[in-house]
């Protein structure tokens, strides 16, 4: 049982898509339930895996219908991607959860129909996560492409011509990968991860010009992907004009899963060697990481609408998490690769907490943060919790990944990573000020105070309270409790799975 | 010139794909035609499939369907056959490019009812009243 984890991680939510399409009579319940239970099992298996590589110290492979690799299709999860799949899992969970009343009010009718999708993008992204095969890598990501794009335009009105140019975008990206992935297998005849690394690593082949074409073409579609600045503007407006559920699912997982992809293209099929020493871009990248983080945080800053702006930091986050990649020592992929962790839960967190203040408030500016506070006690604690994460405030764990990442730019001496990543972080604590002083000291509306029509007493604040349902709240406080947790078990983390994963060279 | 010529002529495969390619990107970029903004797209992603399945090409080679001698014994000269890997990817490449354009063309459909018009620059503007 436990050594079929993988497959059934996989394969659960996608035979749980199919039943969803089929059982809409049953009524949104039976779908909200199915869709609950198939993605607790993938979040368990996961789990399962989890343990068996951190208890064994090496990849689990898993040889789908027993065929050999290279011929066959593997799947692999080490260290790295153990942890991504379960994060992954958990964010699906949670937010499956939290849509007991959002997706009902997006999607008032065909709800199954949406699970089914939201079913379908949970199987693509775990299946990228694990897979050990650079042409499978392609089919699952326009897979979870296909299924995000549903997802998106689920979203009324702007959402349709936001996803369209989101869809011409991904097309392309995806486009670019498969072609890069052409290049190689011309120069390797192999789309095996584990077989391209080594036939790549023949001398004959680091000069070659094909690779580094195919290198190029790859990761130029992967950052496509990722919303990496300067390829970034399909993506707020693709976000920000979706359903809460669907801005709650995709916003934290899509890009970074895509990071990940970065992660494994450049150091498992290639090498930290030939990527630092061949290719040598690292000056460049980690200029237009610096620019995405500062830009990013920034146009965040102007914006008025609550998800815009979150929108927005997770251009300036993506900025974070490139530059780490591309410092080139073990403390910038260590900071990079907890980022991932720390940054999916944080954007969650946030996405969940803006999700719950539209559906309670009923706008999605900046002003329906007004009191908020007062009205909505729990949400507003854990937005503050996340803002911090994002700011960098210990023991929330983005202080943690900024202390990795600028300890890696110091010691590439990449000073201008550093000093993008302390104005991001100045940018950000002002505009988490703005709104949080709006939610604590700002008036609430007449429409809510009529009733008091006076001085604030008891009573008045009784009917004010207007918190979110529970459904909402109790994965939004996990979440919340989850940044902490990932805080304070930061050295367990590192120790346990992101320093077996570090690539050799670097 | 000779030298050229032969460069292109050897490797036409790589030509074709190669055009076909920046035909594609254009339409994407430059066109205001939402519709023709997708045949663009439909053409680079086919200029791609091209190009990949080109490359499974042996000169001499027949279809890899494993032939046997005259005393049954399978013949299994890797340069007698045809590589079948690049076609089986990219017959799993068209089906999602098959997805894509119906999903593409779907929201298509919901843009034209919402905006009542598939030119770009009228949308751009019907979304900023």
């Amino acid at each position: 049982m436990m050594d079929q984890a993988p497959a059934f991680m996989l394969v659960v939510p996608v035979f749980a898509s199919l039943v969803l399409t089929l059982i809409g009579p049953l009524g949104h319940r039976a779908a909200y339930g199915l869709l609950i239970i198939a993605i607790a099992v993938s979040l368990a298996a996961a789990l399962a895996t989890l343990v068996q590589v951190v208890q064994a110290g090496q990849a689990v492979h898993y040889r789908m219908g027993d065929w050999m690799p290279p011929m066959g299709i593997e799947l692999v999860i080490d260290h790295l991607s153990a942890g991504v799949l379960v994060l992954i899992s958990a964010c699906a969970l949670l937010t499956a959860i939290y849509s007991m009343h959002t997706a009902r009010q997006d999607n008032p009718d065909r709800l199954n129909h949406y699970y089914a999708l939201f079913a379908l993008l949970v199987a693509g992204l775990l299946g990228m996560t694990a897979t050990g095969d650079v042409f499978n890598l392609y089919v699952l990501l326009e897979i979870s492409a296909l299924s995000s794009y549903g997802l998106l335009a689920r979203g009324k009105g702007k959402a349709y011509y936001a996803t369209f140019r989101y869809l011409v975008m991904g097309t392309i990206g995806a486009s670019f990968y498969l072609l890069g992935v052409g290049y190689i297998y011309i120069m390797t005849g192999s789309l095996n991860m584990a077989d391209l690394a080594e036939i790549l690593s023949r001398p004959e082949l680091k000069e070659s010009v094909n690779v580094r074409i195919g290198f190029t073409l790859i990761i130029l579609g992967v950052w496509i992907k990722m919303a990496l600045f300067p390829l970034h503007a399909w993506l707020p407006n693709a976000y920000s004009r979706a359903g809460t559920t669907t801005a709650c699912l995709i916003a934290p997982l899509m890009t970074k899963v895509s990071v990940y992809v970065m992660l494994r293209i450049m150091f498992t099929v290639f090498s930290a060697d030939y990527i630092f020493q061949q290719i040598a871009w690292s000056r460049l990248v980690i200029y237009l990481a610096s620019t995405a983080a500062v830009l990013g945080m920034i146009t965040a800053l102007a914006q008025r609408d609550l998800r815009k702006m979150l929108a927005y930091i997770i251009v300036a986050e993506i900025g974070y998490l490139t530059g780490g990649a591309w410092l080139a020592n073990t403390a910038g992929y260590t900071g990079a690769v907890y980022h991932i962790l720390a940054d999916g839960l944080m954007t969650l967190c946030l996405f969940m907490a803006v999700g719950a203040i539209i559906y309670r408030t009923g706008e999605s500016t900046a002003s329906a943060m007004q009191g908020i506070f007062q009205r909505m006690p729990v949400t507003a604690g854990v937005f503050l919790v996340a803002a911090a994460s994002v700011v960098g405030i210990p023991p929330t764990c983005g202080f943690f990944s900024k202390w990795y990442l600028l300890q890696g730019a110091v010691q590439a001496g990449a000073w201008v990573f550093i000093a993008a990543l302390l104005i991001a972080g100045l940018v950000a604590a002002v505009l988490f000020f703005k709104l949080l002083e709006r939610a604590f000291f700002g008036r609430l509306d007449d429409a809510v105070t009529e009733q008091g029509s006076g001085k604030p007493h008891a009573a008045a604040l009784k009917i004010r309270m207007q918190e979110a349902p529970l459904t909402m709240l109790l994965p939004l406080v996990f979440t919340g409790a989850a940044l902490f947790g990932l805080g304070i078990y930061t050295n367990e983390v590192v120790q346990y799975l992101i320093r077996w994963s570090v690539p050799a060279g670097i | 010139m000779d030298d050229l010529f032969f460069f292109i002529i050897a490797k036409y495969n790589y030509w074709a794909a190669i055009v076909l390619l920046f035909i594609g990107l254009f339409g994407i970029i430059v066109r205001n035609n939402l519709m023709k903004k997708i045949i663009g797209m439909v053409i680079f992603q086919t200029a791609i499939l091209l190009f990949i399945v080109s490359i499974g090409v042996k000169r001499g080679a027949t279809v890899p369907i494993v032939k046997f001698s005259l005393d049954k014994q399978p013949l299994l000269d890797a340069t007698a056959y045809a590589n079948p890997l690049p076609h089986v990817l990219i017959l799993t490449a068209i089906v999602v490019g098959v997805a894509v354009l119906g999903v593409a063309l779907a929201l298509l459909q919901k843009i034209q009812r919402v905006h009542g018009t598939i030119e770009e620059d009228e949308i751009l503007e019907d979304m900023r009243k």
